[in-house]
Order: structure tokens, then sequence, then C-alpha cells
């Protein structure tokens, strides 16, 4: 029964979408007041049916019904309760059900903290984003119904270990808020185009959306980063596989959002730019969505080989992503091209920025997709390893984040060269010096550990800079302000971790008996046998290791190596002692003869500031978005009173 | 007058800096891209002697059954990956995945040394037990439509 209800809220959803997307755009493009007042209502409606789809397929998730195939494919009547509700969302399926569910959740949004935006550029924002949703519903009602029924089967077959993990219940949550919160930026930008209007305001109002998407994917990416290196079992923070990637291109496109849309409300200048990024960073987040959902890829995130499901997204994409690109060149002409900018500007510091940022979307998309394209020309199959990324990153991003100190510096229009050289050159010589002497200290000196330090403190001096400059002039509180410095500093914090983690890292694999012990930089882990184990859903072994350092004891750590009884599956669970200035990661390899084991032991230098820095500029993102000058249009009334 | 000279100058000069810059981003892409490239062979194409000697490549196939042996130092395996045609030895130093097993699907990244043999860097079992490696399939796939083409013509 409740699944029913569930399908039977679908496909209400999916005719309120249609009405949502329809009748709103033609009401503003006529002017119909009326038809353009159905937005609001159709979008919450809708809304209220999407939810309650979730929340029924939420339910037969807790409840283990086994009749529903999406249940007896990812359950199991000993998986534990909260992965039982997070498996809602491990299918392909339930996955798409969260997108969509997301999207209504926006769109809601949208039209609850966006009540001072004009009826028509409100009616012209929801339609759009109606149109998106209605596309994704009728894909899931089409091709992956979530509420499927077949014969009850005695039990399930489980959700893959990889999954059953506190990470996996917020991870994909937030990183689909950010995925498809840029959908709103994208309903934005087709509204602009759609009105021909796109002034200062216009930027002030798609701001806050856009740069709070930007921090949910940020922190979406950062658990996605962190998951894998505790959950993969080998250490790494960082892959360059494509489902990586198809989460970073939207990303480092929605960056060049963010900064784009600052120089159109500040200076009314990139409109068209602005537009394209907004259009782009959506169309990554289909694209994305296409690469990891439809099984083109090969990875864990694959769920489905399904070739219509392929087929379908494939033409939803080419309708989203072309039709918007041909709206764009008919009518980007008529956005205007607003205040000119000297050669060294702000302006022109914030389009190098862009350039870079958009040149590493380039790359990270060739080295993704051309594979895939060779593969499916029948041109004969290659992989793109982490070496390419890597070697064009490092000289992309290193002038990015140099430039990213003097940006907040300079003036708008036009920088007095001079002035800001005068104001640079203690910070730029002291960064330059501590960055050649710091490696020292550490061992060992390295040219990337230099330029590493270098750019994180540079950015850390050009912040101090900066915010002292905004305190003796005593312009106050600004949130906007602060939140950019504080995503600026988590950029150095992450450069920080990523540097001394590459450079000085130590990975061990080792046999180890009983009492064996393996000295790792200082420390000394001390072997100490393997029990068995049971837990609610696997068996397996437990291991202990002691670790010391100097003699005196720093952790005991438990590494599982664990064998699902409904799959099968075995799984490597590593032991982690985290530290702000090394981790200290083991994990279980394989039982060897005489009681032996083989195991890692890895020493890894500052790698969560990784993520403490992600978070960080996610922190910046939604410090920002409390701006007043983004609620005061509304709150005009009460705030001038 | 003189302003608006400069001005062109400047612009003329900024399209200049980008055309250069464009081309030098673009020359560093698609030279990493290009030397970084890894190819994949099936275990009969590198019987056959068309696999590099001087890079390193993907093979793909199943890891033969009761080919698995390990060193003295419990790291060192060595086994060979099969694609029903031909097979392939291989060692590996390191620790291997959850999901190697003899008999399934394997896909590993190294170099042949010189006496043929397959140094893996890299062995890459997928994280579902049911789930064979694209390249592993297409392997084993290549190697039954070449059997079928020499069995035909008797």
């Amino acid at each position: 029964m409740i699944p029913e209800l569930g399908h039977f809220a679908l496909i209400l959803a999916l005719l309120l979408a249609l009405v949502q997307g329809i009748l709103p755009l033609v009401g503003a493009a006529r002017n119909y007041p009326a038809w353009m007042a159905v937005a609001k209502p159709a979008a919450r409606a809708q809304f209220l049916f999407v939810a309650f789809a979730f929340g029924c397929l939420a339910y037969s998730f807790l409840t283990l019904d086994f009749s529903v195939i999406n249940v007896t494919r990812n359950s199991h009547s000993r998986l534990p309760e909260i992965y039982r509700f997070t498996a809602t969302w491990g299918s392909h399926e339930g996955s798409m059900l969260l997108w969509t569910f997301i999207l209504a959740l926006w769109t809601m949004a949208v039209t609850l903290f966006s009540r001072h935006l004009p009826e028509d550029m409100m009616a012209r924002v929801v339609g759009v984003m109606g149109l998106v949703s209605f596309g994704f519903l009728l894909f899931m009602l089409a091709t992956s119904n979530p509420f499927l029924r077949m014969e009850m089967a005695m039990d399930g077959s489980d959700l893959n270990p990889l999954l059953q993990d506190p990470g996996m219940v917020v991870h994909p949550p937030i990183l689909y808020m950010g995925y498809v919160g840029f959908s709103v930026a994208f309903a934005f930008a087709i509204a602009a185009l759609l009105s021909g209007k796109l002034d200062a305001s216009w930027a002030r109002w798609s701001r806050p959306w856009t740069t709070a998407a930007w921090s949910f994917l940020t922190l979406g990416i950062m658990m996605g980063s962190w998951w894998a290196y505790y959950e993969l079992g080998w250490g790494g923070w960082w892959f360059w596989d494509p489902v990586e990637n198809a989460s970073l291109m939207p990303w480092l496109v929605g960056t060049a959002l963010i900064h784009s849309l600052a120089v159109t409300e500040k200076r009314g200048t990139f409109k068209a730019w602005t537009v394209f990024l907004a259009i782009g960073a959506f169309s990554l987040s289909l694209l994305g969505t296409f690469l990891v959902r439809s099984g083109v890829l090969s990875s864990v995130h694959s769920f489905a080989t399904d070739p219509t499901r392929g087929l379908f997204i494939l033409i939803f994409l080419l309708v989203v992503i072309g039709g918007s690109l041909l709206l764009f060149a008919l009518r980007a002409s008529q956005v205007g091209l607003g205040g000119r900018f000297a050669l060294v500007s702000r302006e022109s510091f914030l389009m190098v920025n862009n350039i870079l940022l958009l040149t590493a979307t380039g790359a990270v998309l060739l080295g993704t997709l051309y594979p895939l394209f060779l593969d499916a020309l029948g041109l004969g199959k290659i992989s793109v390893g982490p070496p390419y990324f890597n070697s064009v990153f490092v000289p992309l991003v290193t002038p990015l984040i140099f430039l990213s100190g003097i940006g907040p510096l300079a003036r708008w229009k036009q920088v007095n060269v001079p002035e800001l050289a005068a104001r640079l050159k203690w910070g730029f010589g002291a960064s330059v010096l501590v960055a050649l002497l710091l490696p020292f200290t550490l061992g060992e000196w390295k040219p990337m550990v230099s330029l590493g330090y270098l750019l994180s403190l540079w950015i850390v001096v050009t912040v101090a800079i900066g915010v002292r400059g905004r305190m003796r002039t005593s312009a106050g509180w600004s949130a906007n302000f602060y939140g950019m410095n504080l995503a600026h500093l988590g950029v150095a914090v992450t450069v920080i971790g990523v540097t001394m983690v590459s450079n000085y890292q130590t990975e061990r694999n080792v046999r180890m008996e009983v009492g064996d012990t393996v000295t790792v930089q200082d420390y000394t882990f001390r072997f100490d046998g393997v029990k068995d184990m049971e837990g609610p859903n696997y068996k397996g072994a437990r291991g202990t290791l002691e670790v010391s350092r100097n003699g005196k004891p720093v952790s005991t750590l438990h590494p599982e190596k664990r064998i699902y009884t409904a799959s099968g599956m075995p799984f490597t669970e590593s032991a982690i002692d985290y530290g702000l200035t090394r981790d200290l990661y083991t994990a279980l390899g394989e039982s060897l003869d005489g009681g032996a084991w083989s195991v890692r032991l890895f020493h890894k230098p500052f790698v969560v500031w990784i993520w403490i820095g992600a978070v960080l500029m996610a922190l910046g993102g939604l410090l920002a978005i409390t701006d007043r000058r983004y609620r005061t249009s509304r709150k005009k009334g009460s705030a001038e009173a | 007058m003189k302003l608006a000279m400069k001005s062109r100058h400047k612009k003329l000069l900024l399209v200049a800096v980008a055309v250069i810059a464009l081309g030098a981003v673009a020359a560093l892409v698609l030279n990493a891209f290009r030397s970084n490239l890894v190819f994949f062979f099936s275990p009969t194409q590198v019987v056959n002697g068309e696999a590099p000697r001087d890079r390193s490549f993907r093979i793909g196939g199943l890891v033969e059954d009761g080919s698995l042996r390990r060193e003295k130092d419990g790291l060192t395996a060595h086994f060979r990956i099969t694609d029903t045609a031909q097979t392939l030895p291989v060692t590996y130093t390191g620790l291997l995945p959850d999901l190697f097993k003899e008999g399934k699907g394997v896909v590993a990244e190294g170099r042949l040394n010189d006496s043929g043999v397959f140094v893996a860097q890299q062995v890459l079992a997928k994280h579902d037990e049911n789930y064979m490696p694209p390249e592993a399939a297409s392997a084993l796939e290549q190697a039954q439509k070449a059997q079928k083409t020499l069995v035909a013509p008797q």
C-alpha cells in the first residue's frame, strides 16, 4: 500500500511539475498575472508530493518491505537501522528520488526566501526549475521507478559494505544540495535571458543562492574525499576517479561563477559571461549525474547498467544544455556590456581567475570524457591517470592561488600599481623567506614544499593586510567581506595539507607476526594479533596495534577485516589515529601463514588540514550569504523604519 | 586622442597576452595528456608482442585458478592473468585489494620486464563482487571472438 501511495505521489508531482513549468513561463511572457501566480502554489504542492514519495520509500526501507525490488536489492534484515534509512538513497532509483526531492526543496526555498523578487522573475525562476523537475520525475517514472514491486523475497541482498558508513548518511544529501543548488543559479540565468533584464539587482538576487549551493558542494566533495580516505582502506584522499571529477567540474565552474557574480553585482560587467557560467555549472552537475548514475563509468557509484536510462539522460542533457546554450546565443547580446575597466584592476584579476578555473575544468573534462569517447567509438581502451591531472593542475592552480591574494586588495576599475606593490612588498618578501627556510626544519628541502608554503603564506599575509585595511577605514562589519577572507584562508589551509601529505607521507606495507614492531616516523607499531569478531551483518577479524612514541603509548588501533554475511563481500575497515599534525593510518591486508598478517602502516602529516580547509571555505561561503544587503530589499520597510 | 590610442594599444596587448597564454596552456595540457595516457592490452595482445616495452600499460582478464603464489615476505605475489586464450605472468609487491580472487576479474597497471613478466604497480579489483571490470570483460570477449574465428574454417 505504502509503495503504491509513493508511486502515485510521484505521478501527481510529475503533473504538478508540468503545470509549474508551463503556466508561469507562458504567463511571464504574455504578462498574465494569474498564470504567473500559479508558480508558488504549484512549486509548494510539488514539494509536498515529492517529500511524501520520499517518505514512503524511506518507510519501505525502514520496515524492510522486501516486496519492493529496490529494498530487496539494497537492504537486509540484519542491516543496522541507520543504514536501512540511508539505503533509501543508496541505490540508483533512490538517489534519483533524493535528487528530485532536493530540487523541490530548493524550489520551495526560493518561494519562501526570495519574496522580494518581482512577480515575473519569480514566475520564470520557479518555472524553469519546474521543467527541470519534470524531466527528472519523468526519468524516474519511465526508467527508474523506486517503488517497483515483485514477489515477496525472503531477505535482501544487503547494502554495499562501502556505503555502510556514517559518512554515507550525510555525504550524498550534502553533495546533492550542491549539485542541485546550481539549478537555482541556472534558473536565474535562464530567467534573465528570457526577460532580457540583467542588472545589479539580478546579481544580488542570485548571488546568495549560488554561494549556498557552492558551499554545500564544497562540503559534499570534502566529505567524499574524507570518506574515500578512511573507507577505501588505502589512505588516498583524491584519486582523480571519474566520479570525483564529476563533482569537481561543477565545483570549479561554480567557483568561477561566484567570482564573476561579484563583478556583475558590483560593477555590472561580465554579465553574459556570468549567465554562461551559471548554465555551465548546472550543465556539469547534470553531466556529473549522468556520468555517475548511468553506469557509463566503472566505479562504486554506478549502480546500474541500463542503456535506456543512459539514452534518456543523454536526451535530457541535450535538451537542457543545448536549449539553454541556444537561448544564450540568441539573447546574450541583449544583456549588455557594463562598466569598463583598466588592464590592471580587480576586474581583470577576477577575469584571470575565471580563465584559469575554466581551463582547469576543460583539462578535467578532457581527461574524464576522452577515454569514454574513445571507448564508445570502439577505438580502444585507455585510461588517464593521476599523473596527467597532477601535471596539469599544479601549473594552473599556482597562479590562481597567487592572484587570489592580490585580487581582493586591488581596486575596482583601475589599480594604482606602485601603491599596491608598496602595500604588498613586505608581505611578499616575508612569505618568500619563510617558504624557502621552513622546509629545512621539516627534514628535507623540496621545491614543491616551498612553493606550497609560499602560496599558503601569501594568502594568509594578504588576507591579514586586507582585514587590517578594512578595520582602519572602520567600514564596519561586512559578512560578505569576512566570508570571502575566511574562504581564502581555507584555501591556504588546504594547500598546506596537500603539500605536507604529498611530500612527507610515509607508507609502509609490512608482514607482521604477533609481537612484531615496526617503526614509521618515530611511531612504533606493535602488532598484538587478531581476534575473531561478529558484527550485526558481518563477521571478521579485529586486529590490535599498540602505537607508541619514544616508549610512551600514543594509542591503540583496531583495524578490521570483515566479510559481510549476505553478499560474502570482504571488506577492509581501516583504523586511524587522527591528529592535527599527523594521522596514523592502519589497515589489515591478508592473513598469512603462522598467524601473521600483512598490514598497512601509514604516517600522513597534516592530512586533516585538507578537509579543515574545505570546511573553512564552505563556512566562508555560508557566512557571506548572511550579508545584510541580500536581505535589505526584502525587509525594506522595516529596515528603513 | 592620445588616451584612446593608449587604450587601443592596451587592448591589443591584452589580446596578445591572452592568445600566448592560451596557447601555452593548451600546449601544457595536451602534452601532459599525451604523455600520460595509459593504454589497455589483453593478454593475447601482450603475448603477440603488441604491447609497448618502454612504457606502462594496463592489462585485464581473470586471475587464473591456482596461479597465486606468495613469497616469504607475504607481500610479493605472483599470479597469472588470462583471457582464456593466453596467459601472462604477473608480479606485484604490496597489499592486494579485498576483491582480488582467483577466477575473478582483475585489471593491473605496470610494465613488462625483460623476461616477459608483467610487473604491476597497481592492481585494481572493483568494489562489487559480481561486477566485472569492463577492461577485463573486453579482454575475455576478444579472446572468445578470436577463438571462434580460429574454429570456424575447420
